[in-house]
């Protein structure tokens, strides 16, 4: 447990350019690197051989466009302090958005992407208004209001979201090249993966991004440093509902369809659960819980049907009742989690770091 | 060292929370490169006095400028741009942070990229700006001698240290008009003095006027140019430091009836 916040033996920084780098040491700038290499090369196929099955390949996708949006709500939640339960509402916007300036604008894919993020950032900021006045739970309830709104409003705008109908939108498009497929889509959104969370990380480390966690720690004191307050806790709606805007875009243009039921509050809590569970004020803690989030129902899934596959676990009581348990399996593992971890996973991360650093003497 | 115009002028504010009258009619002001102190007893309203002037509460009657400018009802944000820093009584660190960022909070005001440029960082100037204010920082954590904690989260300090980092996120500033809250409560004689040299130091060598509200007579008396007594929210006295120690009614009011001269020759 010596210090996670220690230099590690033998390194030096002579410079401040090196002492404020996004990776605390080159090691983890290597691992970092290493993990995106492994994602490019993940999904190839070398003639019948291929890394990962079609399955996998879709669940990879799914994290990525939802990583993005757990970013933006830990930028709200974690690290400025404020809480949100309509961003599932926010990431149906972008989706819709994107979809509507690509069907009746005629805008690439490629623009509507970051275009329908900056439309949801706009429309998150005005949502965000009430964040000037009001904070924790009563905020909750009035995020929870910019939920129902939204979903009502998806529901009767024919014109945007084509209504009960839902809304096509077209495959990506990249200078007249259609990029359709799983396999060519994958890049689409690990490319937006990183750049998104590089952003994330390079605002955390300058002027704003400080600002943001100092409106979090302490309000008032943050206010006598000079930090407008209205204006950063309405920021931070803005560039939440962006990562959200830019997340529901890349799974609008994924699926090619958009439904009016798809963002609703359970989506919301379940940003909220990726965040927790990843850890509240950790860029690299968003993308860990929801790895976690996505991951666990399949990995259950697979559990269940090992057991109803083997002699003793093939009787009816068990296989009748599998499905409900494994609901319940995932409901106590999180209770669990959030006992044991309080956290996240990117704390018990800097953890096993911190163990590793001193290895084998840690004393 | 002290100039003859005032930087803070504060005509008869009066502040009140529904029946309770916390401030009445207080008058008075600093001048240019002053080290003011302000004592009185618990609750005679010297912290609501100095919210009044950071902003953090408007008083219903009265105004406030500060370096001639009507500053009254200017949000407190406002005012630390202006150039106001000041420190809490209790701590008001941003405890998740480490010290250096909670420095580099105080720079907010000073620097210059945004969300847009401090996202791509590396082009658009952003990078180039966060060296050269750290630069600074680091000017003011060497001053305070906090070097051995600057990335250490502020949250897990001691209470001496964290009130060391409190100064250095108000300096960090640049403040002409520095307003310390009890800087030296809970400190023992060794802190209290490094407290009170840093104190002087940032007076005399920075060149900041300091609006200091602290207990220790000692201190108070040793370091201050002039210094002002409040009690149930009136300035019942102002004026050098040996006028106050020997005025009647603030010796009634706060420093206590009997004199240690008296007390010291009944003993000897």
């Amino acid at each position: 447990m010596a210090g996670y916040n220690m230099m590690r033996c033998g390194e030096f920084r002579t410079t401040y350019e090196k002492d404020t780098t996004i990776f605390p040491t080159p090691m983890s700038k290597k691992f970092a690197i290493l993990g995106v290499i492994l994602c490019v090369i993940a999904p190839l196929q070398i003639g019948e051989f291929s890394f990962v099955s079609p399955a996998i390949l879709t669940l990879m996708i799914q994290i990525g466009y939802l990583s993005i949006g757990a970013l933006g709500l830990n930028i709200l939640v974690g690290f400025t302090g404020q809480i949100s339960l309509g961003h599932a509402a926010f990431f149906g916007f972008g989706a819709f958005a994107s979809a509507w300036m690509n069907n009746d604008f005629a805008i690439p894919v490629f623009f509507s992407i970051p275009l329908a993020g900056v439309l949801t950032m706009a429309v998150g900021m005005i949502f965000g208004m009430p964040a000037a006045r009001i904070k924790g739970l009563y905020l909750a309830i009035a995020t929870l209001a910019s939920q129902f709104i939204l979903e009502d409003f998806f529901a009767r705008a024919d014109w945007f979201t084509g209504g009960a109908a839902g809304a096509l939108a077209n495959p990506f498009e990249i200078f007249g090249f259609v990029i359709s497929g799983d396999r060519s889509y994958y890049y689409v959104v690990l490319v937006y993966m990183v750049v998104m969370y590089i952003i994330a990380a390079n605002l955390m480390r300058s002027r704003d991004g400080r600002a943001f966690v100092a409106v979090r720690d302490h309000y008032l004191s943050a206010e006598v440093m000079g930090i407008n307050l209205t204006w950063y806790r309405v920021l931070s709606f803005g560039i939440s509902s962006f990562y959200a805007g830019i997340a529901g875009a890349l799974f609008a243009h994924y699926l090619e369809y958009v439904s009016v039921e798809s963002f609703n509050l359970l989506l919301s809590i379940q940003f909220i659960g990726m965040i927790i569970i990843g850890g509240l004020g950790s860029v690299m803690g968003s993308l860990m819980g929801t790895v976690f989030m996505v991951l666990l129902p399949e990995v259950m899934q697979e559990a269940a049907s090992i057991i109803t596959s083997t002699s003793w676990g093939n009787i009816p009581a068990i296989t009748e009742g599998i499905n409900f348990m494994k609901e319940m399996v995932i409901g106590a593992a999180i209770v669990l989690f959030l006992i044991f971890e309080p956290d996240g996973l990117a704390h018990r991360w800097r953890m096993i770091k911190a163990y590793w650093k001193l290895y084998p003497f840690s004393y | 060292m002290t100039g003859q115009t005032p930087i803070l002028e504060v005509n008869d504010i009066s502040l009140r929370f529904g029946g309770v009258r916390a401030l009445s009619n207080v008058t008075f002001d600093v001048k240019k490169g002053e080290l003011f102190s302000i004592i009185g007893p618990n609750g005679a309203g010297k912290t609501s006095l100095l919210n009044c002037i950071s902003g953090r509460y408007s008083p219903q009657e009265g105004s406030i400028q500060f370096n001639g400018k009507e500053v009254t009802k200017m949000t407190p944000n406002h005012r630390a741009e202006l150039g106001m820093g000041r420190t809490f009584q209790n701590l008001a660190l941003f405890a998740h942070m480490s010290v250096l960022d909670n420095i580099m909070v105080g720079r907010h005001h000073l620097m210059k990229n945004n969300f847009l440029t401090g996202g791509m960082y590396w082009f658009g100037g952003a990078q180039k700006e966060e060296l050269t204010h750290r630069r600074e920082a680091e000017d003011i954590i060497d001053f305070l001698e906090i070097s051995h904690i600057r990335k250490s989260v502020a949250g897990t300090l001691s209470y001496g240290l964290r009130k060391r980092v409190e100064l250095a996120r108000a300096v960090a500033l640049r403040p002409d008009l520095l307003l310390l809250d009890e800087p030296m409560a809970g400190m023992n004689l060794e802190e209290k003095e490094d407290m009170a040299r840093y104190i002087c130091d940032l007076n005399e060598e920075w060149g900041m006027t300091v609006v200091m509200i602290e207990h220790d007579m000692g201190v108070v008396m040793d370091i201050s140019e002039r210094v002002m007594v409040l009690d149930f929210g009136k300035n019942i006295a102002e004026g050098l430091p040996h006028e106050i120690m020997s005025n009647d009614y603030v010796k009634r009011a706060y420093l206590g009836e009997e004199t240690d001269e008296e007390t010291e020759g009944e003993v000897a």
